[in-house]
C-alpha cells in the first residue's frame, strides 16, 4: 500500500465531498417536493392523476438509475443544441454542465421511490384524526399542512432516512456523466497514479464515514420530532 | 419513425439484436448472481443465528461493510481484488495467468454483494418463525437438519419472499453497473449502439423499456409464487 499521493489530492477530495453532498441535498429537497404530491394524488386524487403518478413510480423503480442518468444526460442533452438561439441564451452555461442533469436524474429517482413511500404514509394516518381536523372547520389545505402531512412524515421518517442513505450510495453513478464527486476524484487519482486499490479503498472509507454521519443526523432529527409517548 | 424501426431491427445494420443479446447476458448474470447471493445469504443467516462468536462477528462485519459502501465501488474493488487474488494463487502454483470470463466475474461480484443483503432477509425471516413450531418439531424428535427442511424453511419462506423479490429487482438493476467495468450486458450494448448512431434518446428509451418489461414480468412471477407459498395460511379478512 502506497499512500504518498494522499496529501497532494486531499483538497480535491474535499471538493468532491462538497459536490456529493450538494447533489444529495438538492435531489432530496426537489425529490421530496415531487414525492409529496405524487403520494397524495394516489390516495385522494382524481383517477387520471393517480394513474399517472402510479405509472411514474413504476417506471422509475423498474429501470436502472444508470440508464435514467444516461437517458437524461446523453439523450435530452443531445436535443438541446438543436433549439435555435440556445447557445447565445443565458441557459447555455447551465445546460452545458453535467451537474444539473445529475441533479435532475436523481430528483426523479428520489421522487419515484419516495412517492411510493409517501403513498403508504398518507394512507396510514388514522381517519379519525383527519375527520377531527375537518370537524373543527379546517380547510382541506389546512388539514394537509397541519395534520395530514406532519403525521404522515412522522410515521415514515425512519424509512425515508434509509432511502436517503441509499441515494447517497447511488451518487457515484454521477461520475459516469463527468460530475467529479468523491468517486470521480478517486477515478482521477487512479488514472494519474496508476494505483488500483488505495484510491478505491479511500473513497469507500469516505462513503462509510458519510453514511455514519447521515445516520447520526437522521437519528437526531427523528428524536427531536418524536411523538410524546402516551 | 421508420428510421427508428430500422435502427432497432434485429439484423445488422439494426442494433436490436445487440440489445437483445445484452438483455440475455443481463438475465444470465442476474440469475447466477441471485442464486449465489441466496446461497451465501442462507448460510450467512444460519451462521448468524447458530454460529459461535467469531463466525457471528465476521458475518456482522461482512453484512455491515457491504451495505455501507456504494455498489459501484464494491464492484470495482471485488473485480480487481478477485482477479488479482486468483492470478496470485495460480502464479504461486506455477500456472499461467488467466483472464476471467466477464459472465463469471459479474456473477461472482454481484452475488457477493447480494449475499450480504439476503443474509439479513433470511435472518429476519427465520427469527419470525414462531418458537412453538420449533419446539414442537424438537419434541417429536426431529434432527436439526430435518427440522429445518420440513418446518423452518417452509414456514420462513412467506416471510422472506417480499424481501427476496425486492432483492431480485435490485439485482437485475445492479447488473447495469457492470457496464462501468466493461462487461457487455444490456447497458453497455445500449451505450455502444447509442454512441455509434448518435441516437441516444432512442436507444436509452429502448433499454429502459426492456428493463421495465423484465421488472413487470418478475413482479408477476413473484406474485404467483407468493400465492403458492401462502396456500396453507388462513385468509385474513
Amino acid at each position: 500500500m502506497v499512500w504518498d499521493w494522499l496529501p497532494e489530492y486531499a483538497p480535491r477530495f474535499v471538493e468532491g465531498i462538497s459536490i456529493t453532498l450538494q447533489l444529495l441535498g438538492l435531489s432530496i429537497f426537489f425529490g421530496m417536493m415531487l414525492a409529496i404530491p405524487i403520494g397524495l394524488v394516489q390516495v385522494t386524487g382524481p383517477w387520471p392523476l393517480a394513474w399517472l403518478a402510479r405509472a411514474f413510480c413504476t417506471v422509475i423503480r423498474g429501470t436502472p438509475l444508470l440508464i435514467q442518468l444516461w437517458l437524461i444526460y446523453y439523450g435530452l442533452g443531445s436535443l438541446f443544441p438543436f433549439i435555435p438561439g440556445i447557445r447565445e441564451s443565458m441557459f447555455w452555461p447551465i445546460l452545458r454542465d453535467a451537474f444539473p442533469y445529475a441533479v435532475f436524474a436523481f430528483t426523479l429517482s428520489v421522487a419515484g421511490y419516495e412517492g411510493e413511500i409517501m403513498r403508504g404514509a398518507f394512507k396510514g394516518v388514522p381517519k379519525g384524526e383527519l375527520e377531527a381536523a375537518r370537524a373543527i372547520g379546517m380547510t382541506p389545505f389546512q388539514v394537509l399542512r397541519r395534520v395530514w402531512l406532519p403525521r404522515a412524515l412522522q410515521n415514515v421518517f425512519p424509512t425515508l432516512a434509509g432511502e436517503f442513505i441509499l441515494t447517497l450510495k447511488a451518487t457515484p453513478l454521477a461520475a459516469t456523466i463527468t460530475v467529479f464527486e468523491v468517486y470521480g476524484i478517486g477515478t482521477i487519482v487512479r488514472q494519474e497514479t496508476y494505483r488500483i486499490y488505495e484510491p478505491l479503498l479511500f473513497v469507500a472509507a469516505i462513503y462509510v464515514f458519510l453514511t455514519i454521519c447521515l445516520v447520526v443526523f437522521f437519528r437526531f432529527l427523528e428524536n427531536r420530532r418524536a411523538l410524546p409517548r402516551i | 419513425m421508420e428510421n427508428a424501426l430500422d435502427l432497432l431491427a434485429l439484423q445488422p445494420p439494426g442494433w436490436g439484436g445487440n440489445l437483445l443479446r445484452g438483455l440475455l447476458s443481463t438475465i444470465q448474470i442476474a440469475l447466477g448472481a441471485y442464486a449465489l447471493g441466496l446461497c451465501i445469504g442462507f448460510c450467512g443467516a444460519l451462521g448468524k443465528l447458530y454460529g459461535g462468536p467469531v463466525l457471528r462477528w465476521s458475518l456482522e462485519f461482512y453484512t455491515t461493510l457491504i451495505r455501507a459502501v456504494p455498489e459501484l465501488i464494491l464492484i470495482l474493488l471485488l473485480y480487481y481484488a478477485g482477479t488479482d487474488l486468483l492470478n496470485t494463487v495460480r502464479g504461486s502454483m506455477g500456472w499461467d495467468r488467466v483472464d476471467i470470463d466477464g459472465l463469471w466475474a459479474g456473477i461472482y461480484v454481484i452475488g457477493f454483494v447480494q449475499g450480504a443483503y439476503s443474509t439479513e432477509v433470511f435472518r429476519g425471516a427465520m427469527r419470525a418463525v414462531s418458537n412453538d413450531q420449533v419446539e414442537a418439531a424438537k419434541s417429536v424428535g426431529m434432527s436439526p437438519v430435518m427440522m429445518h427442511r420440513r418446518i423452518i424453511i417452509p414456514l420462513m419462506l412467506p416471510f422472506a419472499l417480499p424481501g427476496l423479490a425486492n432483492l431480485w429487482l435490485i439485482t437485475t438493476k445492479d447488473t447495469a453497473l457492470l457496464a462501468v467495468v466493461g462487461f457487455s450486458e444490456l447497458a453497455l450494448e445500449t451505450r455502444q449502439a447509442a454512441g455509434a448512431t448518435k441516437e441516444y434518446l432512442l436507444f436509452f428509451l429502448a433499454a429502459g423499456t426492456l428493463y421495465l418489461l423484465l421488472t413487470l414480468v418478475s413482479n408477476l412471477l413473484f406474485g404467483l409464487l407468493e400465492k403458492r407459498l401462502r396456500r396453507g395460511e388462513a385468509r385474513v379478512t
